[in-house]
């Protein structure tokens, strides 16, 4: 048992800082190649368009139902003390500063990241990134760039919807259902929530987790065997390793930013 | 799909985020806060401000009237020097006071402003003498147990 452990500790880690050097030269050479003539302006549009506004619908819910739990669970908490007035400070800043990132890129991990990782893989595996190459296309400006710069663009812009929505879903059960005083709420939360303490470092933190999942995503796909069997580890791997480095990162982000 | 059809949608998704944005910053952030812009500078010291805090509102008979912009610290007296903008059109006669009161129990601590009656009125830039600071709840509790217990050993002691 111990003489296979440690040479198969050391292999994993001699097989992972290649990879790891690989996904970076992805990720730099995706950016870089917005300058690339392969690069294409609808290209990226069309990415948004997937990425983004298709993801709306499923954030806008979401963030409906996290608000309103948070306005109950809020309630219960504050009520013992007699402090329901800080319940409009307490669901603005946790949507603002953690929910709101977090579960945004969560769920464009699982909804978006996903699919870009399958659509590479099987790009992949039916070889028409070795056809762009053959057509002296680059594969890093048509196919990677557009995709990381959407999600870039795309997770920011969800992530503002998400705390919006959040907060209205926090205030329909604070305010109407759980009687709390509706100037109270607005008030306590405008005197305790800042522009740029808040609001946007919380969008700062969506644009790095944007860069990491759509980076993440795109990376599996590239990497993904090109079989059927290994386009599908590659998507579950690609919304498992997502979702932790989005709960890894929001730590060192949170510990930097607050 | 289109590509017209895709401009239009991420022109809309870009919109709403812009809105989003808008909306979070003046009904849940305070830049709304930004009133007070045009409003005229009044200093006060105070010997203890407690919790008050910058954008911490000025009310005048439990009416909004400003907010504080600056609180600092006066080297040569030792006291808190709060610096507050005041609506332009509220004019303070010059034996105006100013009290750091707290909204509630546990609430946030506001300057309240009591009017004098002189017929001048405080220049902007003036500084408001009578004040009256904050009132620390664990002064005033260890106060009234130090009183009841020397109140009632010199009570004992009479008899």
């Amino acid at each position: 048992m111990n003489e296979f452990f440690i040479p198969r500790l050391g292999h994993v880690v001699w097989e992972s800082v290649p990879r790891l050097g690989a996904a970076t030269r992805l990720l730099l050479g995706g950016l870089g190649a917005v300058g690339n003539r392969h690069f294409s302006f609808r290209q990226w549009l069309r990415e948004v368009y997937g990425l983004g506004v298709l993801s709306l619908a499923l954030m806008i819910v979401a963030a409906l139902f996290t608000g309103m739990v948070l306005g109950f669970q809020g309630y219960y908490a504050l009520v013992r003390f007699g402090a329901t007035s800080a319940l409009g400070t307490l669901i603005a800043l946790s949507l603002l500063r953690e929910l709101g990132p977090v579960l945004t890129a969560l769920l464009f991990a699982g909804r978006a990241g996903s699919a870009l990782t399958a659509e590479i893989g099987s790009m992949k595996a039916t070889e028409q990134l070795a056809a762009m190459e053959m057509m002296a296309v680059n594969p890093l400006a048509w196919v990677v760039a557009p995709r990381l710069w959407g999600g870039i663009f795309a997770v920011p812009i969800l992530c503002v919807i998400f705390d919006l929505v959040g907060i209205f879903g926090g205030y329909l059960v604070s305010v109407p259902v759980l009687g709390v005083d509706g100037g109270t709420f607005w008030a306590q939360m405008q005197s305790n929530v800042t522009l740029s303490g808040d609001i946007l470092n919380g969008l700062l933190k969506a644009l790095c987790f944007g860069l990491i999942v759509t980076w993440i995503a795109v990376w599996q796909g590239f990497s993904a065997k090109p079989t059927a069997e290994g386009v599908g580890a590659a998507t579950t791997r690609s919304v498992v390793m997502a979702s932790l480095a989005v709960l890894g990162l929001d730590f060192i982000l949170t510990a930097l930013l607050f | 799909m289109s590509q017209r059809a895709i401009d239009w949608w991420v022109g809309i998704f870009v919109l709403l985020g812009i809105a989003a944005l808008a909306v979070l910053a003046l009904r849940v952030g305070n830049l709304s806060g930004f009133a007070y812009g045009n409003g005229y500078v009044l200093h006060a010291d105070f010997n203890n401000v407690g919790s008050l805090k910058d954008r911490s509102p000025v009310k005048l008979g439990g009416v909004t009237i400003g907010e504080v912009t600056h609180i600092g610290m006066n080297p040569q007296t030792f006291r808190a020097e709060v610096t507050m903008r005041i609506e332009p059109s509220i004019k303070l006669p010059i034996d105006t006071g100013a009290s750091i009161y707290t909204q509630g129990l546990l609430g946030e601590q506001y300057v309240a402003i009591q009017p004098g009656g002189m017929p001048q009125n405080l220049k902007p830039g003036a500084t408001i003498t009578l004040t009256q600071g904050a009132v620390n709840i664990d002064q005033l509790i260890g106060q009234m147990v130090f009183d009841k217990a020397s109140g009632s050993s010199s009570g004992s002691s009479t008899h």
